[in-house]
């Protein structure tokens, strides 16, 4: 049946059997119905096919379209940036704000903004806390060997101090040398002789490249001092070399004796020797001597965890940085070149040497 | 922000004519000169390039079944048909992502299409859903059906194409592939 419907549909009947076809089309309704559901659906699967090709035939056009020349003619410049920007705008805010938590708070559970004047970590500046933190401070990587002064109040007079060091004359006029770290940040500065008179002092210099740092004592009842015992040694020592050093990593006189065991300081630092020393908070600032009495540097810190590693800036930066300083405080700076204590013994040469060092105070 | 696209345009009755005649080199000229308004319009609002190729595909197939059905009454710009009817697939291919639930933000002048596409979504259906008949009909069923209805091969090729002893026998197998293809196509109805 269905082939005679399709024959009836083509035209692919004879006059005669079309019309018998037709008229038996007329009578029965159900074929008619038949032939019409025929001829929809042949419709449909045509339609479906020439669809069907016209879409393969735009997809292949589309293949040839120039896709880049018809953007940039179409659409303005900016799109392309714009587009990319809506899109991603959010995820470069948090992954912004991510990383920026990421970088502070890392950078503030190592201690890095109490810290900020430690060289590098590891290295062990030798300026003395005197307030209560010190517990904590020492804890704290960093550990600048500070010491609690007022913790030691029963033993002394009430120091309402923050941070001491040591330092030590530069001229008998009263410019003191100490290190840059313990007197970083300070409100006032107050240099405290053997005897236990405070005197007012100023910074006049400062160099914290080599953490050195000039301080004058500018106290009306400050007396010059009697000529300079020691002298500035301009070359630089030898390995193996005797050297002592006097400081106050508490409220008196500490000597400490050792030697120089590396030409070169924390993590290769050429300014620094190391000194295998024993030193403490408070040592900042005190003079590096060998047994001739010359000063061969400036004790700056150690390094944590390590044992007899201690550093000092070498005499020889020690003059370079003097040697930068402001002319009229140049002028000032005229260091002693006689030797009074070489042939003393070491009890002889520390009596000398004590009225010359420090202890610095800083509020 | 929008530029001012000039190209060469066929003539709107040219297009009409070729549409007609099923020209491909008209169909050619439709599709380089109205495609990047498309992906202006379409990639100023939200849209992305394979959107505006979608969009447009869809465009020109409701322009070719509006023509060939014969009403098509040119009482307005090709252009302006083309746009409004993209438009308005675009809005609404946006409210179904719910990327947008707002407007688009037009360039060109809009016609009310709302007619033509209900009518072309019902032949979508139709489309998609013959296209799925035809799957699930299998080889060597699809191609007999589209070798003989579709690209108008007589029973002799089919016949040689597929190896059967004679034409009666391809012509048997015809109509069994025929009408299973209508069972499966009304079935899923």
């Amino acid at each position: 049946m269905t082939e005679q419907i399709e024959a009836y549909l083509r035209g692919e009947m004879t006059e005669r059997e079309k019309a018998e076809f037709e008229q038996l089309r007329a009578v029965d309704p159900l074929l008619d119905q038949q032939v019409v559901a025929h001829q929809t659906f042949i419709e449909q699967l045509k339609d479906y096919g020439n669809k069907h090709r016209l879409i393969s035939d735009m997809n292949a056009i589309h293949e040839t379209l120039d896709m880049r020349a018809i953007k940039e003619e179409v659409l303005p410049k900016s799109m392309i940036v714009r587009k990319l920007w809506d899109k991603y705008r959010m995820n470069a805010a948090v992954a912004a704000s991510v990383a920026l938590l990421a970088v502070f708070s890392t950078l503030f559970s190592t201690g890095y903004f109490s810290k900020r004047n430690a060289l590098v970590s590891g290295y062990n500046a030798l300026r003395r806390e005197m307030s209560k933190e010190v517990d904590r401070k020492i804890q704290r990587s960093k550990k600048e060997l500070m010491q609690n002064i007022k913790a030691h109040s029963m033993q002394g007079p009430v120091n309402p101090g923050e941070y001491s060091g040591t330092g030590f004359a530069l001229t008998t006029s009263g410019y003191i040398v100490t290190n840059n770290h313990v007197i970083e940040g300070a409100d006032s500065i107050y240099i405290q002789d053997n005897s236990g008179n405070s005197f007012k002092a100023r910074k006049v210099y400062a160099q914290p490249q080599y953490d050195i740092a000039v301080l004058q004592i500018i106290d009306k009842n400050f007396s010059s001092l009697k000529s300079l015992p020691y002298t500035f040694k301009r070359s630089t020592a030898d390995l193996g070399e005797n050297v002592f050093t006097l400081g106050f990593p508490r409220e008196d006189y500490v000597l400490g004796t050792g030697y120089v065991s590396s030409r070169t300081g924390y993590k290769g630092d050429t300014v620094q020797y190391q000194i295998d020393i024993p030193v403490n908070s408070g040592n900042s600032g005190s003079p590096l001597l060998d047994t001739k009495g010359n000063v061969l540097g400036v004790i700056s810190g150690k390094e944590n965890n390590v044992d007899g590693a201690s550093f000092a800036v070498k005499s020889k930066y020690l003059i370079e940085a003097l040697d930068e300083a402001p002319q009229e405080v140049k002028d000032d700076l005229i260091l002693s070149n006689k030797n009074s204590l070489s042939g003393l013994s070491r009890k002889d040469q520390i009596k000398k040497i004590k009225d010359y060092v420090f202890m610095v105070k800083v509020y | 922000m929008s530029k001012e696209i000039k190209r060469s345009v066929p003539t709107d009755s040219e297009v009409i004519l070729g549409i007609l005649n099923g020209s491909k080199d008209v169909l050619e000229k439709v599709y380089k000169a109205y495609f990047p308004m498309i992906l202006q319009m379409i990639v100023m609002n939200n849209g992305n390039e394979d959107d505006a190729k979608d969009i447009f595909q869809e465009s020109v197939l409701v322009l070719y079944d509006k023509v060939k059905s014969g009403n098509f009454e040119l009482n307005s710009k090709l252009k302006t048909f083309i746009y409004s009817v993209c438009r308005r697939l675009w809005l609404k291919r946006l409210s179904q992502l719910s990327r947008n639930a707002g407007n688009v933000k037009d360039f060109e002048d809009v016609l009310p299409v709302e007619q033509d596409l209900e009518k072309h979504e019902e032949r979508d259906k139709q489309f998609k859903q013959m296209e799925k008949a035809l799957v699930h009909l299998g080889e060597p069923c699809k191609t007999i059906i589209e070798d003989f209805y579709i690209h108008n091969k007589s029973m002799q090729e089919i016949c040689e194409k597929f190896g059967y002893t004679n034409a009666d026998n391809a012509k048997n197998q015809k109509y069994k592939c025929l009408q299973r293809l209508k069972k499966i196509f009304f079935q899923a109805d």
